[in-house]
């Protein structure tokens, strides 16, 4: 238990560490979220007595863990996982947030959607299967979104006795197949889920094993460079005017800093009229701040008025990004209607929006081989590929692989107005 | 190369400014649904912090349910004056009057239901486009799929099967003539988060927080306050003892904890070693499995 830990100063200075969860159906995913958050001491004493009943009422024979995460009536009743489910728990060094994605193939929009924010993924592989179909696809999408940290876990080793070899087997097929795959940061663990093996503790069973356990990487792994710390980016959401007396001729910039930082008196250039000034102040509520790092939300102030409105860009003088309205990019597409390729949609980009066509549609990317597909170019439901659109308006932008921010879009259809898909600039 | 590191709080704070920046850009008129609670304190906290040195612009909402502690409205009511901020109140008794509601009966009686009639109808009376609300998706398994941009159908309706994807930091909150849209910016928060923050920002709460004396009786494993309209049971009697609130919501089903926590430390420390989710002491929950999911759907917060 960590009572004291919580209610002392270093609470208060924790880091946040989003991670996101793959596996199929049978891997023990929902048993793995269940064993972290049951070990760490996550689990209340109420949610624990309600899965009890209702793995009784189920006729389940032990706590089937998995119904903690399943919150509709529906994936409880049909015991899968339809939608992303966020879980939440903390140790004394970080708090954590869990997307948990569902593993059907068809939604790999559900996990598309939980890698977009997350430093960290957890590949689950059963040790009996090993590296499969799946695996690809999970750490393909691992790879597209450019999730900085990615763990192999090799579940239910306690079904293959716990045997070395299968893990090592495992591992040599997994870097195999990865081969392709740009994976900054990979790691190992054999464990077992359902018992607990190398999930929180140590395990007894696998003295071959003397790497950390799960908990223990998640809690250290260095997520400090996961941001881009180098290119000045600073998207302008909403433009601050009092008009009241005592801020009569306050104009604020507000926005969050999406990439590298700036400080009072930088030269800055403003998109898209390449207008130059210095940054005067940084505010943040009542105070001004010396200085404003990636991701923190804060408002601007510029030493010359220049007409700045919500879609314009901040940057500094001399690190420029793409400016454009031809764009490449990598596709996820969401919805039941493919896309259509003479169609157009509306794009949304940092705090700016466009419309955009569709260009060309290069290939459809097979996830299961890694192979580009040119001969079938219907990009549907769950399907991946590249194309190249033109909008209505330049967007200011950079390489996906760059920067998570500022290279990333979201399809809006015209008509209905959902989000029918996510792009990934190249 | 960093000048300062930022911890959790700050991202989490961080995100909420963005997603109440993210409110005002792209709707017309918004609603902050403001119960008196620690919860919309706290966004009532982030709103200030987002757009000063503006006013915060967001209408205070607050669903009435002629069933508060009197403290709840003193609170609601010196903030009001404070920000200089706009306030409508939905009144649930207004809406039993006009026979759009239909008070329960028996002894678990509560108004918490029928308050997605008054939300529903203040959205529409007032041609709010959003609302803002303090759910939290720690809070109950149904929120935990909760989208920060939650869409509602012209009828309030939420479709948990239909949400519409969420990447990145990229809102989408186009909508159709007479939809609207729920927004939940402490949507990534943890009970003991905000506490936390309350503390890191020394922000004022109202006094039920905190321990008092109270009168209260205990059903089903939760100590209820008493006030004269509730009905008792045979077998149930009224005592006296240091009580506090975890949540507060409707008097008839806000559960308290025998309490003597008296500063924002003590009460930090009680939640960490608390073995009870907050929800477990809100007697609207555990009407059953899916009781939130279903009163989300009809629209509740």
């Amino acid at each position: 238990m960590f009572e004291s830990d919580f209610s002392s100063e270093a609470y208060l200075n924790m880091q946040l560490l989003r991670f996101t969860t793959a596996g199929s159906v049978d891997d023990g995913k929902s048993t793995l979220i269940g064993r972290l958050l049951y070990d760490s001491k996550s689990i209340f004493e109420d949610q624990l007595e309600a899965v009890e009943r209702d793995s009784i009422r189920r006729g389940n024979e032990q706590i089937n863990l998995a119904l903690l995460t399943d919150g509709l009536r529906a994936e409880r009743e049909q015991g899968i996982t339809i939608d992303v489910a966020y879980r939440y728990f903390a140790t004394p060094l970080r708090k954590f947030i869990i997307a948990d994605t569902p593993g059907h193939i068809q939604y790999t929009r559900n996990m598309v959607t939980g890698a977009s924010t997350a430093n960290l993924a957890l590949i689950l592989i059963d040790a009996r299967n090993g590296v499969y179909e799946q695996t690809i696809r999970h750490s393909y999408i691992a790879h597209l979104l450019q999730i900085p940290h990615l763990i192999i876990c090799v579940n239910k080793m306690d079904l293959m006795e716990f045997s070395e070899s299968t893990f090592n087997q495992i591992r040599e097929d997994f870097l195999a197949m990865s081969a392709k795959l740009s994976i900054p940061d990979l790691q190992f663990l054999p464990i077992s889920a359902l018992n607990g093996d190398n999930v929180v503790h140590p395990s007894a069973n696998m003295p071959w094993y003397t790497g950390p356990t799960l908990l223990h990487l998640l809690e250290t792994v260095d997520i400090t460079s996961d941001l881009n710390r180098v290119n000045a980016r600073f998207p302008v959401q909403y433009v601050i005017r009092p008009i009241s007396d005592e801020f009569h001729d306050y104009r604020g910039y507000a926005g969050r800093v999406a990439g590298g930082s700036f400080s009072k008196g930088d030269q800055v250039v403003v998109l898209p009229g390449m207008k130059e000034s210095t940054i005067e102040s940084i505010d943040l509520f009542e105070s001004s701040i010396p200085e404003a790092l990636v991701s923190e939300s804060v408002t601007i102030r510029l030493a010359d008025d220049i007409d700045i409105s919500r879609g314009d860009m901040i940057v500094k003088r001399g690190n420029l990004p793409s400016v454009n309205q031809e764009i490449d990019l990598m596709i996820c597409w969401f919805n039941e209607k493919p896309l259509n390729p003479a169609g157009r949609y509306i794009i949304r980009h940092t705090s700016r929006e466009a419309k955009c066509l569709i260009r060309e549609i290069d290939f459809k990317m097979d996830i299961n081989t890694l192979e580009h597909n040119r001969t079938d170019l219907t990009i549907g439901m769950n399907d991946i590929g590249k194309i190249r659109i033109k909008t209505t308006q330049a967007l200011f932008f950079d390489s996906y692989f760059q920067n998570r921010i500022t290279g990333s879009v979201v399809f809006v259809d015209e008509g209905t107005f959902e989000t029918v898909g996510a792009g990934m600039i190249i | 190369m960093t000048a300062h590191s930022i911890n959790h709080l700050g991202e989490l704070e961080n995100e909420s400014i963005y997603v109440m920046r993210e409110v005002a850009a792209q709707f017309e008129n918004p609603a902050l649904l403001f119960s008196g609670g620690k919860d919309s304190i706290v966004m009532v906290h982030l709103a200030r912090k987002a757009f000063w040195p503006q006013k915060i612009p967001f209408t205070l909402a607050h669903i009435d349910t002629g069933h508060n502690f009197k403290e709840t409205l003193e609170y609601r009511d010196n903030l009001v004056e404070k920000l200089g901020a706009r306030l409508v109140v939905g009144s649930v008794q207004s809406s039993i009057d006009e026979g759009r509601a239909t008070e329960e009966s028996g002894f678990n009686a509560s108004r918490n239901v029928l308050q997605t009639v008054t939300l529903l109808d203040t959205i529409e009376k007032y041609k709010f486009d959003v609302a803002i609300g303090g759910g939290r998706r720690d809070e109950e398994k149904a929120r935990a799929k909760e989208r920060f941009f939650s869409h509602r159908d012209e009828f309030g309706q939420w479709d948990p099967k239909n949400q519409r994807p969420e990447l990145w930091n990229i809102f989408n909150g186009k909508k159709r003539m007479g939809e609207h849209f729920r927004v939940f910016p402490l949507s990534n928060w943890t009970e003991m988060d905000v506490w936390q923050y309350i503390y890191q920002e020394n922000i004022e709460m109202p006094s039920l927080y905190f321990t008092h004396r109270r009168k209260a009786f205990y059903r089903d494993g939760v100590w209820l306050a008493w006030a004269p309209f509730m009905k008792l049971k045979p077998t149930e009697t009224v005592v006296e003892d240091d009580f506090r609130c975890r949540t507060i919501g409707d008097i008839t089903c806000t559960g308290l904890s025998v309490s003597k926590a008296n500063s924002l430390v003590d009460i930090i420390r009680e939640i960490a070693a608390t073995r009870v989710t907050e929800r477990g002491g809100r007697f609207d929950d555990r009407r059953s499995e899916a009781a939130m999911e279903d009163r989300k759907r009809e629209g509740y917060f």
